[in-house]
């Protein structure tokens, strides 16, 4: 599996779509290959997906450090710590200073299966942004 | 120091900068340097595991060869003695005790060949945790290097395309109004569809009781009425 089988794969899905939604991919250089999958319609949240030796990771920047009403800091991670095994199929992680939720999948994971993985992240970072709407400025 | 507190030592340090190492690259040559080793460890193992478990086999087969061999000159032996052949039967006890002495030294073999079976099996499965704590290690090191690449690399993607990015907030609230707009568009392509202008007038005129009307049962029992 490469980012590029990703990218070909949902650019073709077209109306042939089984969740229901378009996907833009683009592949960004670096020393690694990362792809951003903007789903249509929610480009302002964008996927990064890279791949490892041994998994997928699938991940949405959800808000920076300085987004944070700091008061409420400590509510805000007790919150998504108990958000966490509910929401379903991703987790909560930081990255330098953004929050972002993510999903990893087997390498050998079925471009179905990726597709649904997508589309769940992109359902839970929204899910999440409105949850956790009181503790951001 | 262990694998997790060098990546959370790292990070809070704020070797965060891109391009520099969470764990050296040095660090990482070790570790696969390490997992080769276990791997080749194992493998010696697990063949002189083969050769040691053949070998006792071997030894216990003649083990019980030499245990027969005792049983059926013990019948020897008795036989000679009912038949009062003494000399005989101390030549067949002399026999006896050699084979004895053989089947001792076998057993201790045999023996000795099942503790290093023993010991064997328990060296490859000590080098087999080994081998999946290095690797679930490294596989810790490398993602962690790789989510720090790939975070620069969309780092740099964003400023290279001068894309500001949103807040949170801004982001959901721009992608509920698509949504709305969406709906929305959605609703009115509906409306359009059903008001053509011709069936807007038609509805109108009707409604002013102009034109062709209805059937209702009302105007068919008028009718009857008339005939």
């Amino acid at each position: 599996m490469n980012i590029h089988t990703i990218a070909t794969h949902l650019n073709k899905l077209a109306d042939d779509t089984e969740t229901g939604f378009n996907f833009d991919c683009t592949p960004i250089d670096g020393e690694i290959d990362v792809l951003q999958i903007e789903i249509i319609g929610r480009e302002e949240i964008p996927i990064f997906v890279s791949i490892s030796d041994n998994q997928i990771l699938c991940i949405a920047y959800l808000w920076g450090e300085d987004e944070i009403k700091s008061e409420l800091k400590a509510n805000m991670m007790e919150a998504m710590l108990e958000m966490n095994i509910p929401m379903p199929l991703s987790s909560f992680a930081k990255v330098e200073d953004k929050y972002v939720v993510f999903g990893a999948l087997s390498i050998h994971s079925s471009l179905e299966d990726i597709e649904l993985e997508l589309v769940t992240l992109s359902d839970n970072s929204l899910e999440v942004i409105s949850e956790m709407d009181s503790y951001l400025n | 120091m262990s694998i997790f507190k060098k990546i959370i030592t790292a990070l809070r340090g704020g070797a965060t900068e891109a391009g520099e190492a969470i764990v050296d690259a040095n660090s990482t040559r070790i570790f696969e340097q390490e997992i080769r080793d276990s791997e080749k460890h194992v493998t010696i193992a697990k063949r002189d595991l083969t050769e040691v478990m053949a070998k006792q086999m071997q030894a216990a087969r003649e083990l019980a060869q030499l245990q027969a061999s005792i049983k059926e000159h013990e019948g020897y032996a008795m036989q000679a003695l009912n038949q009062g052949n003494e000399a005989l039967a101390i030549e067949v006890a002399e026999k006896i005790a050699e084979l004895e002495t053989t089947a001792a030294e076998q057993q201790q073999t045999n023996e000795s060949f099942l503790k290093s079976a023993d010991r064997l099996k328990g060296l490859i499965k000590k080098s087999e945790r080994q081998l999946t704590e290095y690797k679930r290690q490294l596989t810790m090191v490398k993602t962690t290097e790789s989510v720090q690449k790939a975070t620069s690399a969309i780092t740099d993607n964003f400023t290279a395309s001068n894309s500001k990015l949103l807040s949170a907030k801004d982001s959901l609230e721009r992608i509920k109004k698509k949504q709305a707009m969406f709906d929305d568009k959605l609703k009115a392509a509906e409306q359009l569809a059903s008001e053509t202008p011709d069936q807007t007038l038609k509805n109108k005129l009707q409604e002013a009781g102009i034109g062709e009307q209805q059937n209702s049962a009302q105007s068919v029992l008028d009718r009857l009425k008339n005939k």
